[in-house]
């Protein structure tokens, strides 16, 4: 056991962004569950959530894209993803939001989860003096980037939520 | 998880194997720290009223410890089986132990959702094997015969 907060090896790296890429694979599989579970009059009646949704299908599908570049870099292994979606749905049914409410604050927590992770993560390769055999400055400028992006996402979230209370 | 997290946790294992106080040494290896380095946690556990240093006997963690250790276990339980059952990690022990540090307890409860974890968690933790009891038995029948 380590108890340092570092990255300390290629593998250990591609190990988190992995983890990273099924992070924004529940992500995606989620907001395009909520997406699927709105009735038709609902979507038409709600813009606003159905275009909160579709953004984060589609952010949530790039972030995957950019995670998976730098893995193919590092030479690990694939990770075996597509079992996923599989997997969110044999879990589904105990954690269905039931209402709007429900929707927002499940994407909300997705945001926050992707923040703390990306966060966590740049800390760690900070910390380290560890040479990975992909750029350090490239790396940490994507998943910064990255985390820019899920910065927004829970202001995005959290702009609905109050405009609805 | 946070540096306190995985010595409540590590303090926690200590004490079920041993039915009693946690060894400062024990602690120490099971760490992979110094025992100085140890025993500074182990005053900053205490003023947070999360342990108590028994002289000669080591440390034992407060009901509060306690709890705090319990949530520890669980998210690494979490990482463990993610690892395994997702991932597919053959090594997934000494990978959690790695990633243990970096994996934040939010997180871990986003893995959760694609998990199926037993109700009994964290008590199916087996601290001598250092997997849960029911994790290890799927590992065994899934491995192919040599």
């Amino acid at each position: 056991m380590s108890v340092g907060r570092r990255v300390t090896s290629d593998h250990q790296l591609a190990r988190l962004l992995q983890i990273g890429i099924v992070l924004e694979e529940v992500v995606e599989a989620r907001a395009h569950h909520h997406y699927q579970s709105l009735a038709d009059d609902e979507r038409e009646s709600d813009e606003e959530i159905e275009e909160l949704l579709e953004h984060a299908v589609e952010e949530s599908a790039e972030h995957r894209d950019r995670l998976e570049g730098i893995i193919a870099d590092l030479d690990a292994e694939s990770i075996p993803f597509e079992d996923i979606e599989t997997l969110v749905e044999a879990q589904y049914g105990n954690t269905e939001p039931e209402d709007f409410d429900g929707v927002l604050y499940d994407q909300l927590c997705n945001e926050e989860t992707a923040y703390k992770f990306y966060d966590d993560l740049i800390d760690a390769i900070s910390a380290s003096e560890a040479q990975f055999s992909v750029d350090r400055e490239h790396l940490v400028r994507l998943l910064t980037e990255i985390r820019e992006e899920e910065a927004e996402g829970v202001e995005s979230v959290t702009r609905i939520m109050e405009t609805r209370e | 998880m946070n540096t306190a997290d995985q010595y409540v946790k590590a303090i926690y294992l200590l004490q079920e194997m041993e039915d009693g106080p946690a060894a400062t040494g024990a602690l120490a290896d099971m760490l992979d720290v110094s025992p100085a380095s140890a025993n500074e946690m182990i005053g900053k556990l205490e003023d947070r009223g999360l342990a108590e240093h028994e002289k000669y006997k080591g440390v034992r963690l407060t009901d509060d410890g306690i709890v705090r250790a319990r949530d520890a276990l669980k998210t690494y339980c979490i990482i463990e089986r993610f690892l395994a059952n997702v991932l597919d990690v053959e090594e997934f022990r000494a990978e959690a132990r790695e990633l243990e540090p970096v994996i934040d307890d939010i997180v871990a409860d986003r893995l959760d959702t694609i998990i199926d974890r037993n109700d009994e968690c964290p008590d199916c933790f087996d601290p001598e094997t250092d997997a849960c009891c029911y994790l290890e038995v799927a590992e065994v029948e899934e491995r192919p015969a040599d």
